[in-house]
């Protein structure tokens, strides 16, 4: 058994209406700063995963998905990157 | 009717559904929570009512999708049953994939508590069956995250397919997607609520329950009352 910590990035796709990045980039001017645009806001999940071996099996693998696609993102409005946290 | 309301962790509209029920069918709803696994058996009427589930962590409605009572709900929209989820309550049922697109924050990115007017665009399901396609009427909205979105495909077939039920405009009807003040949450089209294909499932935001006494009902044509007493 192993246990591996993950992080899963979820963003909002393109074209779908990001308002606290609107918000925030907003804001920007106030700090002397207007060079930066397209201000997105996503969210980071990091977790422990426990695992039978070194690498992870497609059962394994199939869980990750499915949480990721169920219930961290919608897949309607975000896309989400899982990655492994050495 | 026997209706059932059901609520999870930071639900709080459930009371007005059960003075809407009660003052409608002189009995109370069945209450069901959200660690239940069924329904009660002879439940006809099903509300998801609004609120802020699990405090919206994550996004609205997320953690009401996995939580016990899910399969209950699905199962029972699959059998043709009427299920109406208001503003919590369709993020809910958006979520649970029951109705199509998701609700985002407001475009205007503040919650909006105030008074709207929306007509009435599909009486083709027996939630609407009692309103006269093209009525408004006038009802209040509270949300954060009201700002109905789909993709430009799914937006047609929901237009094509007579899907969208209830439409934000003005007091006479006029719709205007680009106005704060017609269309205050920014939603596509203008979208105030949608139903399945089978039309047995509905939600929307506007929160017509809340309207149901004569007293401070500002229609005088009992709009949201008829409403309900189609399936109660």
């Amino acid at each position: 058994m192993a246990t591996s910590t993950f992080r899963v990035n979820v963003l909002l796709k393109e074209g779908v209406l990001d308002v606290q990045g609107k918000a925030i980039e907003s804001s920007l001017p106030e700090l002397g700063v207007s060079s930066i645009s397209n201000v997105r806001v996503g969210k980071l999940i990091e977790f422990s995963f426990d695992h039978e071996g070194s690498s992870l099996t497609d059962e394994e693998q199939t869980k990750l998905t499915k949480v990721c696609h169920e219930l961290f993102s919608n897949p309607v409005i975000e896309s989400y990157t899982l990655t492994e946290v050495k | 009717m026997r209706s059932a309301v059901v609520t999870f962790p930071g639900t709080n509209c459930e009371h007005d559904i059960e003075v809407l029920v009660q003052s409608v069918t002189g009995a109370l709803p069945q209450k069901v929570w959200a660690k239940d696994r069924t329904l009660p058996d002879d439940t006809e009427v099903l509300f998801v009512p609004g609120g802020f589930s699990y405090g919206d962590y994550l996004r609205c409605g997320a953690m009401a999708k996995v939580s016990p009572v899910a399969a209950a709900i699905r199962e029972f929209a699959a059998s043709g049953k009427p299920v109406v989820g208001i503003c919590n309550g369709f993020q809910i049922l958006c979520e649970l994939g029951l109705l199509p697109g998701v609700l985002l924050p407001n475009r205007t990115t503040k919650f909006l508590s105030r008074m709207v007017s929306m007509k009435v665009e599909s009486t083709n399901t027996p939630i609407t069956a009692r309103l006269d396609k093209g009525e408004v009427f006038t009802v209040p909205i509270a949300h954060f995250d009201g700002n109905y979105f789909a993709t430009a495909d799914e937006v047609k077939r929901l237009e094509d397919n007579d899907q969208v039920v209830f439409r934000y405009c003005g007091l006479n009807g006029e719709v205007d997607h680009e106005s704060p003040l017609l269309n205050p949450n920014g939603s596509v089209n203008s979208i105030a609520g949608v139903r399945n294909e089978a039309g047995n499932v509905v939600g929307y935001m506007p929160h017509p329950e809340r309207i149901i006494e004569a007293d401070i009902d500002p229609n005088g044509t009992r709009s949201a009352l008829r409403l309900f007493e189609a399936i109660l």
